[in-house]
């Protein structure tokens, strides 16, 4: 491999690790609070977490990019407090994909936690148990094999994206040339064995993972697939 | 401030409210009886701190406000225990991992060691298992010793007999038994079942659509003619005896009630140990002299102390024997045949088939 590749490959795996940490953390609350209510505001809330998974990436990324742009707000407050630009940074990048996958770490999240009885959490309270405690001592091992689903999840849809990437990362090399992107440069500029390697490296990661997945736990690594 | 007070005030399903007030005594089992849909798992949820009950309510446990309009103590915060009437054993935990469960939060030391509720309830041989191998009855064993364990100074039991089959809910009333008589631990316990509950509480507070409709000792209560217990068609006076003898020739066991004796089936209980006999109102008759040659065992002398109103055609009347009472439901042409009257020395006739009956519920 090219050291623009290895690049490449490093910046994809840096991406999708950091994006999904930050998913698991800040996902995990979310999945809990739509697990435990049922009522406009959650169905509201439900609908926008899953929208990546039937928009268009283009459309995703075309209004994160008006919405991350130097000159907006956003994209302003940011340059104030790190002094570099938004747009067409790691940064943006981690923004993108967080939204874009959120979906895939969320609901199989959600789907795991409404399973476990609210029984259980009653008796787990009446031996002592504060929310907090009822949650890592109760909900946390009963849905450890969803957490793992939607880390891999999340972590190989990352790796996978391409237009939310494209719209508001660009292609720099180093900073937000992704291994999706770089296929891309590849096969435009006609370079077919190169575009190969990567392609082919990418198809066998994603089989492995999803083999791993559902061989491990096939119900909810389909439920997370809507 | 001693016992659990009580003014609870709780909407439920449609026109349904909760409204109660009374006082818990802080000794022996307080059993909760009524029918299904009577608010009694509500009392328990309200108490446990599972559910808020309506403002204006107060729940005072010894000098502990629980809840009031100006707090509310979560659950976990409570010294309560909590058997639920479906176990609701962690999953994901073996046995031993789920009677340890509330060590991880130290609430208050308790001063039951974890080897005495295993040698209590009889879990030595399941501290490995899964908590989902296990069957009904072993469930429900395991959920009793968790809840003991979390130090508890008032144990809440919801039905716990609810969902386990004959043999079964026998074993569990046997630990129940077990547990009253070593245990100095109050427990409130909501049953259904009558004769579950008649083995097993000291007081009784009957719970009717919401409402408090008698509370009192048990035994008072049962051999009252005047609560709803007594119009039900299973009626019946329950009475303390001693172990006297053990009559291994004919399977039976001689017990001792107020200088009388009772043969009652096989008991497992050793002598001199004390032990409740269920005798249903239908099953007793009286007569003016004792009858010679009667096949049946059980005559004692009683003196009529009340009759009852007449209800299709019979009335029920309370005997007393010593410091206790018995119930006998007859006709109300036998009443006015006999000429009875309040004062009356009979002979009670007890038809030993209900003893037998009544005193296997327990054994093991």
């Amino acid at each position: 491999m090219t050291s623009l590749e290895l690049e490449a490959l490093w910046l994809t795996i840096r991406l999708a690790a950091t994006t999904t940490a930050l998913l698991l953390i800040l996902g995990t609350p979310l999945a809990w609070w739509l697990s435990r209510r049922r009522d406009n505001l959650s169905a509201l809330v439900e609908s926008i977490v899953a929208m990546p998974i039937i928009l268009p990436p283009t459309v995703l990324g075309f209004y994160l990019l008006l919405l991350l742009a130097p000159q907006t707000t956003v994209g302003r407050l940011w340059e104030q407090i790190t002094g570099s630009q938004l747009a067409f940074s790691f940064s943006a990048l981690v923004i993108g994909s967080f939204i874009y996958s959120m979906p895939f770490v969320v609901q199989p999240l959600q789907t795991a936690f409404t399973r476990v009885p609210v029984g259980l959490l009653q008796a787990a309270s009446t031996l002592g148990a504060n929310p907090w405690a009822q949650f890592r001592s109760v909900v946390l091992p009963l849905s450890k094999r969803s957490f793992i689903t939607a880390a891999s999840l999340g972590f190989a849809h990352t790796v996978g994206e391409f237009g939310v990437v494209l719209m508001i990362g660009g292609n720099i090399p180093g900073e937000t040339q992704v291994l999706s992107i770089a296929i891309y440069d590849h096969v435009e500029s006609l370079q077919f064995g190169e575009a190969h390697r990567l392609a082919a490296g990418l198809l066998c990661f994603s089989f492995a993972l999803l083999f791993l997945l559902y061989r491990n736990d096939p119900d909810s690594a389909w439920r997370a697939r809507p | 401030m001693t016992g659990l007070s009580l003014q609870l005030n709780c909407p439920g399903e449609g026109a349904f409210r909760l409204t109660v007030d009374c006082h818990i005594p802080d000794r022996g089992i307080t059993a909760i009886y009524g029918h299904s849909g009577g608010g009694k798992t509500t009392l328990l949820n309200c108490i446990a701190g599972l559910r808020a009950a309506a403002p204006g309510s107060l729940i005072q446990f010894r000098n502990v406000v629980w809840q009031s309009d100006q707090q509310f103590v979560p659950p976990w915060q409570r010294s309560i225990g909590f058997v639920f009437q479906d176990a609701r054993l962690f999953p994901h935990l073996n046995v031993l991992q789920n009677l340890e469960y509330s060590s991880q939060f130290s609430r208050h030391q308790g001063d039951i060691s974890i080897s005495s509720v295993v040698e209590l309830l009889h879990l030595g041989d399941l501290l490995e298992r899964p908590a989902d191998s296990l069957s009904a009855g072993q469930k429900q064993r395991v959920a009793i010793g968790r809840a003991l364990l979390s130090a508890p100074q008032l144990l809440l039991l919801d039905e716990p007999l609810a969902n386990l089959d004959h043999a079964a809910r026998g074993q569990c009333l046997y630990y129940l038994r077990r547990l009253r008589s070593s245990l100095d631990l109050p427990m409130l316990y909501v049953s259904h079942d009558i004769e579950e509950t008649s083995q097993l509480a000291d007081h009784l507070v009957l719970l009717e659509d919401g409402k408090i409709e008698a509370q009192g000792s048990m035994l008072e209560l049962c051999s009252s003619l005047d609560t709803r217990l007594s119009q039900d068609e299973q009626s019946a006076a329950i009475v303390l005896g001693t172990i006297k003898r053990h009559d291994n020739a004919y399977n039976l066991t001689e017990l001792e009630v107020e200088g009388e004796t009772f043969y009652v089936n096989h008991l497992p209980e050793p002598l001199a140990a004390k032990r409740r006999l269920r005798i249903p109102a239908r099953d007793v008759s009286v007569c003016r002299r004792r009858p010679p040659d009667s096949s049946i065992l059980n005559i004692v002398p009683v003196e009529l102390a009340e009759i009852g109103d007449v209800r299709d055609a019979r009335v029920l009347l309370r005997l007393t024997l010593g410091e206790q009472h018995l119930l006998a439901r007859i006709t109300h042409k036998s009443l006015c045949e006999m000429q009875l009257v309040v004062g009356d020395l009979l002979f009670a006739q007890i038809k030993s088939a209900a003893l037998l009956t009544e005193a296997v519920g327990g054994h093991i």
